[in-house]
């Protein structure tokens, strides 16, 4: 069989080269890309993260992306979001006025005072359903965090997982060919690589 | 629950790990890559890399250091050392870095961190503050906001402890809280490399002014201190260097001993 080739979107949000480093890892191929084309003929999409959701918005309008990961996320190709690129799955966000891509029902906030902001280290993760993107990935176990804002998810049908940090908020989406995680896999060591490994089975098993 | 974070710190110069890596299963200690796979799998949670290489062809050699580390390790690193300016954060950024450390250039251009969190996000700006206990009271230079006083109980140092700067350590912690740094990394100059446990009391103390996660360093030198420093200083996250370096101890060995006394932690 071919390598499969992994589309990451490069929308200037910073640390793409250690998730392009993960899924070659795994052995897959991975792209990054702003380009229209490689989303459409990719066999997978992976929407990275970090830095403001408004930026992020405005840069994803104007390359003519939202729309394209939209139309391939219907067609049941499967995505990926991480960090931000979970955040930007939503409705609404507190951090800023443009409105996300609105796949996932539901708001972005910020962590309250009661928490220090932000929440960067390693937390548990507790799954709420199965799904092959977390298959052999024992309940409860820790990844690496580093956020200031958190999903509030409106179906809690589509939650995979929470996580604890003074709040129990929604840490992980699974919604049949679309998954996304706040936390970074590419940075949560032999657990995190099994997430990719899992999410380019989902690719191949279809 | 969040866990505690134990954060091997190492030392490079010229591109390669000096100062007192002394590891028998190793070929090559000094190569960054080879260091940092090891601390990985040895159940490290995060690393800092501090560059000390002064020069600025080091800068390059740095930003190849970064590169070769992303592409093999799959946790977070921090780089820290002689960063200067959004275009020295940008470039340690793209090459894999997850956060950068500021410290010097931020004492002289405060809006450098304002700057920096709102271009890349505070999660990946992290403010170093070297300091030591005020034991000469002497009239600071500094505007009176976070210049030292009579009340003052620590001055932030700069240059590894050499050059006094008038400011208060602990107003210094708020400000640069206050201007969106993610995470502070605070070093005690006067227990670093003492071995005698880290400065609880300068660590409490910034922790009930901000709110933001804190990284204690100088001093560790066993196991109760990283102890003591989680559960009485509040922090967030030990530094750690000599103890394991020299194999003293192991990451696991810390962890168990943490994790056997209630202190949350990845194991």
């Amino acid at each position: 069989m071919d390598q499969l080739k992994v589309a990451i979107v490069d929308y200037e949000a910073g640390n793409l080269r250690s998730v392009q480093k993960a899924i070659e890892a795994c052995g897959s191929i991975a792209k990054i890309t702003t380009d229209v084309e490689d989303i459409n003929s990719c066999d997978g999409i992976i929407l990275p993260g970090q830095g403001a959701s408004d930026s992020a918005m405005s840069k994803l309008n104007e390359l003519g992306l939202s729309e394209t990961i939209k139309k391939q996320i219907n067609k049941g190709k499967p995505f990926l979001g991480i960090c931000l690129g979970l955040q930007l799955l939503f409705d609404s966000s507190e951090e800023g006025d443009l409105p996300g891509l609105g796949l996932i029902q539901g708001r972005i906030k910020k962590f309250s005072k009661d928490s220090k902001v932000p929440h960067i280290g390693w937390n548990q993760v507790s799954f709420n359903k199965n799904h092959p993107f977390i298959e052999e990935i024992p309940n409860q176990s820790n990844f690496y965090f580093a956020h200031s804002y958190f999903s509030e998810i409106e179906r809690k049908k589509q939650q995979l997982a929470t996580t604890d940090y003074g709040i129990e908020f929604c840490s992980a989406v699974a919604i049949d060919n679309l998954v996304a995680v706040q936390f970074h896999p590419e940075k949560s060591g032999i657990l995190g690589l099994g997430l990719y490994k899992n999410f380019l089975n989902m690719i191949i098993h279809g | 629950m969040l866990t505690k974070r134990i954060i091997p710190c190492l030392d490079v110069h010229q591109g390669r790990v000096v100062k007192g890596v002394n590891f028998l299963n190793l070929q090559d200690a000094g190569d960054p890559t080879v260091l940092a796979d090891f601390y990985d799998k040895e159940g490290a949670d995060e690393l800092v890399f501090l560059d000390i290489t002064a020069s600025s062809d080091g800068r390059d050699i740095m930003i190849d250091v970064v590169k070769n580390v992303s592409e093999n390790v799959f946790i977070p690193f921090t780089v820290g050392g002689g960063v200067r300016s959004i275009k020295d954060i940008r470039g340690l950024l793209q090459a894999g870095a997850d956060k950068v450390s500021l410290n010097t250039s931020v004492i002289l251009e405060p809006k450098l961190i304002s700057q920096a969190s709102r271009m890349f996000g505070s999660q990946c700006i992290v403010v170093a503050i070297d300091y030591k206990k005020i034991t000469d009271f002497k009239e600071s230079t500094e505007d009176n906001e976070i210049g030292i006083d009579l009340d003052s109980k620590w001055e932030v140092y700069t240059h590894g402890g050499r050059n006094r700067t008038g400011i208060d350590a602990l107003k210094w912690a708020e400000r640069v809280a206050d201007l969106g740094c993610g995470e502070l990394l605070l070093t005690s100059m006067d227990m670093d490399g003492k071995q005698q446990g880290y400065d609880v009391e300068y660590i409490s103390s910034v922790n009930e002014k901000v709110n933001v996660p804190l990284i204690a360093s100088g001093g560790a030198g066993k196991l109760d201190h990283l102890y003591t420093v989680f559960e009485q200083g509040n922090a967030d996250a030990a530094l750690v260097a000599s103890i394991f370096h020299f194999g003293k101890y192991k990451i696991s060995d810390a962890k168990e001993f943490l994790r056997l006394r209630g202190i949350s932690i990845r194991v």
